[in-house]
């Protein structure tokens, strides 16, 4: 039981991770119908970013815990915020309209600079870097089950993370926008919606979100890799097309979902917990056969 | 055809395999870094000269693209002789011959049918590992070789129906879902090696050991001549059969169901059969390709068959221009030797690809050079 616990709990952890990726991809199709490859790459620079602003403050004698904390998150989250937007605007836009092929690999493409960019300019960004721990280490042991205030801390900031962008999407203005484009843009267009100013603000929101994740990973595994982030893009991109591409619960189900997958193929199933993503995967291009669409449809379907 | 046609014909094969042949071994022979790019220069400038003023289209029309596929042939084996002895050319040759027919396949799927495929290096690799586990029995090694394209295609053939329910980023993600499997499976199985990889033993045909060095009527050949030979000689079956495929009713099959799945199934052309033929055949002929690779570097290890190599793979497609066998050949030869002709860039090599290909996407969405349609009813000059 307790160590039933445990594995929920891990779990709870990489889906809730894998969810923030996911809404990035759901987010960026829902306003432009395209998929932004990058969005694993912007995790990485991310945490990267993170990790630049974390050397810088020791250096600068700055060593509270929280304002550390702080500090780190919204350093990686407002930079990424900013490259998201950049990206959107000088890789994905242009491309409106050309073939969904092109501008998969235009964005795989500029995935691919951005994390060669980390590997050859960030200092010893070919190696694994060590993350710091930034949050408080206590933790309390039932039986073999180990809860950790870590864990729990990063679960609840991403609940309100997520939470939070759908009430965002809900309630508000901009949120209103996000979906009316996503809806029908030439409608909204005439409806005098700046068609411009939203989609760049839909990839800044979703770049955010992928940068939290990416620092929420480093703190997560205590390490990060210039490569890590084209697998979590992957995995990402695969629990939003999972749930249905373009919508929201489908994202985060989609989230939680693999990695439940995961998690079943680490500890439950006859073969060596080292073939749990090749079993993820494996199931993951099953779903898609059975449902090609998506778990959960997006409102207005689109034929894939 | 009367001789004088004739003669016109080889003639302006054999000059262009000689301008084709003096161009790769000036880029071969060089070793300055500087000699490197002013010859890329030139050569860009008088190809595209050679095209803007029409003298290269018709040297080709005249020579017939058979021909030229045959004097280039025949330049390729002339060069295999001048660099008997330098190892490092003939590998180079045979890799970017033999990345080369991998693209083959992936521009069957692709360019062709339309079917996109992101598990190129996967399926590349799929061949390397069946060739080691083969090779060290006794069957023969061209059967090997075969068979390293058969089991690439029935392992593709394990993705048809996922590929065949869905298209456009969804049939993408699902082949790159299997390139990430697939490598993380190589990585965590024992029997393969884990990822250390395996070492295969050597081509070996009629008793004929490829890895050993020999001499010929006194002249030194390294066992690498022998793997660009062979590697010259799938280039060219591979070329030669895609080219038919292309031009048969097959290939119009193709064009139709990349251009209009819905206008080419009204007409009676199965989507399903057509789409599962290209993907197939192009698996096998990346398969074989990866086969003969293995054997020629004697070594494979899952840290070769990365997604980077993949889209390393696509992107070299797409710098040929989509749709274009001359440019795809060209743009084989310059992705892979030019990092390691100038050893600055080696290092810089991904970015500089992906920063390329961004750009070729974003300025030029047709690809570098426009693809050409076809023709129903012959060629106006024939």
């Amino acid at each position: 039981m307790d160590l039933l616990a445990q594995y929920v709990m891990n779990g709870v952890m990489l889906g809730l991770m894998y969810a923030l990726v996911a809404l990035g991809f759901t987010l960026f199709f829902g306003v432009l119908d395209v998929v932004q490859f990058a969005h694993g790459d912007v995790l990485t620079a991310g945490a990267f970013a993170g990790l630049a602003t974390y050397a810088v403050l020791v250096h600068a004698g700055l060593d509270a815990a929280v304002p550390q904390l702080v500090l780190v998150v919204l350093a990686a989250t407002v930079s990424m915020a900013v490259l998201g937007a950049v990206l959107g605007r000088v890789l994905v836009m242009p491309l409106k309209g050309a073939p969904p092929l092109n501008v998969l690999l235009a964005t795989l493409m500029g995935g691919t600079a951005l994390r060669e960019c980390i590997r050859l300019f960030y200092p010893g960004g070919s190696q694994p870097q060590r993350f710091p721990a930034l949050l408080p280490s206590a933790s309390w042991s039932m039986g073999r089950f180990n809860l950790r205030l870590d864990n729990v801390l990063m679960i609840a900031a991403g609940v309100v993370l997520v939470v939070g962008l759908s009430q965002v999407l809900r309630r508000t203005r901009l949120g209103l926008e996000i979906r009316a484009v996503a809806q029908d843009e030439e409608t909204a267009r005439t409806m005098g919606i700046d068609f411009r100013r939203v989609v760049l603000l839909t990839f800044a929101i979703g770049s955010a979100l992928a940068a939290f994740a990416g620092v929420m990973n480093g703190l997560y595994y205590n390490e990060i890799n210039f490569g890590s982030g084209l697998l979590l893009g992957v995995i990402g991109f695969s629990a939003a097309v999972l749930g249905g591409l373009g919508s929201f619960g489908g994202a985060v189900l989609g989230g939680f979902l693999f990695a439940g997958l995961q998690t079943l193929g680490a500890v439950a199933l006859p073969f060596a917990s080292a073939y749990k993503d090749v079993f993820a995967f494996a199931v993951v291009i099953l779903l898609m056969t059975w449902k090609p669409t998506g778990l959960i449809e997006e409102q207005l379907g689109e034929r894939v | 055809m009367t001789a004088a046609r004739a003669g016109t014909r080889a003639l302006s094969a054999a000059a262009l395999a000689a301008v084709a042949g003096l161009l790769l071994y000036g880029f071969l022979a060089t070793e300055s870094e500087k000699t490197v790019g002013l010859m890329l220069l030139g050569a860009v400038i008088a190809v595209a000269g050679g095209i803007r003023s029409g003298v290269l289209p018709r040297l080709v029309a005249a020579a017939g693209a058979g021909a030229v596929l045959a004097g280039l042939g025949v330049a390729m084996v002339v060069l295999v002789g001048v660099f008997h002895d330098d190892p490092f050319v003939l590998l180079l040759m045979s890799r970017a011959l033999l990345v080369l027919v991998a693209c083959l396949g992936l521009h069957v799927q692709l360019a062709d049918a339309g079917v996109p495929n992101f598990a190129g290096a996967a399926f590349f690799g799929i061949g390397g590992y069946t060739a080691a586990v083969l090779g060290r029995g006794d069957l023969p090694h061209p059967v090997v070789l075969l068979a390293s394209g058969a089991v690439a295609a029935a392992v593709g053939s394990l993705l048809l129906l996922p590929l065949l329910r869905t298209r456009g980023h969804y049939a993408a993600l699902i082949t790159i879902a299997f390139g990430l499997l697939f490598r993380t499976f190589l990585e965590v199985n024992d029997t393969l090696g884990g990822p250390q990889g395996l070492k295969l033993a050597g081509l070996r045909v009629l008793g004929w050991s490829f890895n050993d060095d020999r001499q010929i009527l006194g002249v030194d050949f390294s066992g690498y001549a022998f793997y660009c030979l062979a590697a010259i000689t799938l280039a060219l079956v591979a070329v030669a059969l895609v080219r038919r495929v292309e031009r048969s009713w097959i290939g119009l099959a193709l064009d139709a169901v990349r251009l209009d799945e819905t206008a080419s199934a009204c007409f009676g052309i199965s989507i399903g059969r057509w789409k599962i033929a290209a993907f197939t055949l192009g698996n096998a002929l990346i398969g074989v390709a990866g086969g003969l690779s293995a054997m020629m570097v004697g070594f494979i290890a899952p840290n070769n068959f990365t997604f980077q190599e993949s889209l390393v793979l696509v992107s070299i497609l797409l710098l040929g221009g989509l749709g274009n066998l001359a440019g795809l050949a060209v743009a084989a030869l310059i992705v892979i030797w030019l990092p390691e002709k100038l050893q600055p860039i080696q290092e810089f090599r991904y970015l500089l690809f992906s920063v390329l290909v961004v750009l070729v996407l974003v300025l030029r969405p047709t690809g570098l050079v426009r693809r050409t349609s076809r023709r129903p009813f012959g060629s106006v000059a024939a």
